[in-house]
């Protein structure tokens, strides 16, 4: 029932005395890297007065921003060598920001994936097909990993190639799948074009969505549609990717493991703590982390702490379903999208406006993303050709950023709402809850 | 000597081109033929009319994406195989029509081409003994 009893039904006193322990470890660690040295010298922050949770709050915050300034390296608390790999996620003004790992940071990740797993039911015996993207995206190697640490047939499936995904089901006797979840729907679609069913050919049970938000309504559909169990994942590259909270099976809150991370939620305008129950910014200090400690990391996730005990046992806090984001990224086919950097892009395209906007929509299962650019005068040659060049290089510009492809519609000048004041960059048109 | 039409982008929604025509009927600018060509979601809309340099100025001002294109206009007759004539002109010389369109006006044929080259296209045709309509012919059509 649990993968680490003691750790996961740890008393709420020994919990808070194993944070406190782990919290000046990794601030004494942090110190000793470049970045974090000088930002508390510059802050005027002893890190031998702060004691324990209490102190929480003479801590400056760690940004996204931070992270891009001390990219690549500067957050490392070990030398370059001792890092055996890292994770990029791709960054507003072009500028990405990168997670570094050693060994045990590795491990440590993969050991809080696999309990995840391991909490709603997955065991050594279960075969575990992995189809989201591997590569920069935590998702694929993050639940790779944690399949392959509790014991899993795992199968590296990757994104895409439905039928030959369903195949593999077949084939290998998958019984546990991780996927976004409007790959889930699409995945629907295809066993129904395919006239497999999935309920008596195939022996699927669990399916892990996360990356990209979505409804009830979907988890059901894929619940129905599949023969599943389907379990709510949250984690962020910057914690190191999945694995940071997670449902277990009474699906009420996602337990996020107080052990390697310590949770608070702010008011993302005062800063200050709000109750359980009560909405705010996740923010996230990492307590099992080697070679890249982050403390008070504002994830921008707005969420609220579950209150009360779960009837599980496990002591550790649950979260709620993500509510939204404090500042105005999307998710979109998981990947995570701030309009700053469509701008970046398309201004990298002489023959674009600054006034341009994101349409995201459902398009069947699917979502869709449509950006709508404005022709500038001194560019329009009057013929057809030209047009579909320009919508070509601008779809081009975009994919290779983005790293999927978005639709790129041509519109008049002036006819998008102009960047001054209030523009509407981002209009979301995707079904909601 | 070289003619001109006007070409214009517009987005595939209603009352798009019911702009463009009233920007024109206002400054009292005469179309003698109109192709619209569908993109999807935007389309380009290519006019010849009576005075394309007006055109081109108050569309502009009007803030409407247009352009000025050269074009050919060759005077085809009004019977099976006319258009091939003038086309098989073009091919034996390698030559690519890159937009075209063609009217009827009064038992007259009028074939409308843009190509890259037009000096080049042009004393072919005529080498060839086509008709080549003037500059004033065709703002004068009617």
């Amino acid at each position: 029932m649990y993968w680490e009893p003691h750790l996961e039904t740890m008393p709420r006193a020994h919990l808070h005395a194993l944070q406190r322990q782990r919290l000046q470890a990794t601030l004494r660690r942090a110190m000793t890297s470049a970045y974090y040295q000088r930002m508390y010298r510059e802050a005027g922050v002893a890190v031998d007065r702060i004691q324990g949770l209490e102190d929480l709050h003479q801590l400056p915050f760690t940004t996204k921003q931070h992270l891009r300034e001390g990219y690549p390296f500067e957050f490392l608390t070990i030398r370059k060598d001792d890092v055996i790999r890292l994770h990029s996620s791709s960054g507003t003004t072009g500028q990405a920001t990168v997670v570094c790992h050693n060994a045990h940071d590795l491990a440590s990740w993969a050991n809080l994936i696999a309990r995840c797993m391991y909490m709603t039911g997955a065991r050594p015996a279960d075969v575990f097909q992995n189809m989201t993207g591997y590569g920069m995206f935590t998702g694929g190697l993050g639940f790779h990993c944690g399949a392959e640490r509790l014991g899993m047939l795992t199968v590296p499936a990757g994104a895409g190639n439905s039928k030959r995904q369903i195949k593999f089901m077949q084939d290998f006797g998958t019984t546990i799948i991780h996927a976004i979840p409007s790959y889930a729907l699409h995945l629907l679609s295809v066993f129904e074009e395919t006239g497999v069913d999935p309920k008596p050919d195939i022996q699927l049970k669990i399916a892990y969505l996360g990356a990209e938000p979505y409804s009830e309504h979907t988890r059901k559909r894929v619940e129905e549609g599949l023969g599943v169990k389907v379990f709510n994942s949250y984690g962020l590259s910057e914690m190191s990717g999945p694995g940071v909270a997670f449902e277990c099976p009474e699906q009420n809150g996602m337990h996020i493991w107080e052990d390697a991370y310590l949770v608070e939620v702010l008011n993302p305008t005062t800063l200050e703590p709000m109750p359980d129950g009560e909405e705010g910014e996740l923010v996230l200090t990492t307590l099992d982390r080697e070679a890249m400690p982050l403390i008070r990391y504002r994830t921008r996730d707005l969420t609220s702490i579950v209150p009360g005990a779960c009837p599980c046992g496990r002591t550790h806090k649950r979260i709620a379903r993500i509510k939204g984001r404090s500042d105005d990224m999307f998710i979109i086919k998981g990947v995570n999208v701030f309009p700053m950097q469509v701008e970046t892009l398309l201004m990298s395209v002489p023959e674009v406006g600054r006034n341009y906007q994101i349409i995201l929509e459902n398009e069947g299962p699917m979502d869709a993303m449509t950006v709508r650019v404005e022709v500038q005068h001194e560019f329009f040659r009057g013929d057809v050709k030209s047009l579909k060049a320009l919508q070509q290089r601008i779809t081009a510009a975009l994919k290779g950023e983005l790293l999927f492809t978005p639709k790129v519609a041509l519109v008049e000048p002036d006819s998008l709402p102009k960047s001054e004041g209030k523009a509407v960059r981002v209009v979301d048109h995707r079904r909601k809850e | 000597m070289i003619a001109y039409h006007i070409s214009v982008f517009a987005e595939n929604r209603p009352g798009r081109l019911d702009h463009i025509t009233g920007v024109l009927a206002q400054a009292n600018i005469n179309i003698r033929a109109i192709k619209i060509s569908d993109l999807g979601e935007h389309g380009v809309v290519k006019m010849l009319v009576d005075d394309p340099d007006t055109a081109y100025h108050v569309l502009k001002q009007a803030g409407v994406l247009v352009s000025q294109k050269e074009i050919i206009a060759v005077g085809v007759e009004d019977r099976p195989g006319g258009l091939h004539a003038v086309l098989k002109v073009l091919t034996r010389q390698r030559i690519n029509v890159e937009d075209a369109y063609g009217f009827v006006l009064h038992d007259r044929a009028v074939l409308v081409i843009e190509v890259a080259n037009v000096a080049e296209a042009t004393s072919l045709l005529q080498g060839a003994g086509l008709h080549l309509l003037s500059k004033e012919e065709i703002y004068a059509l009617g």
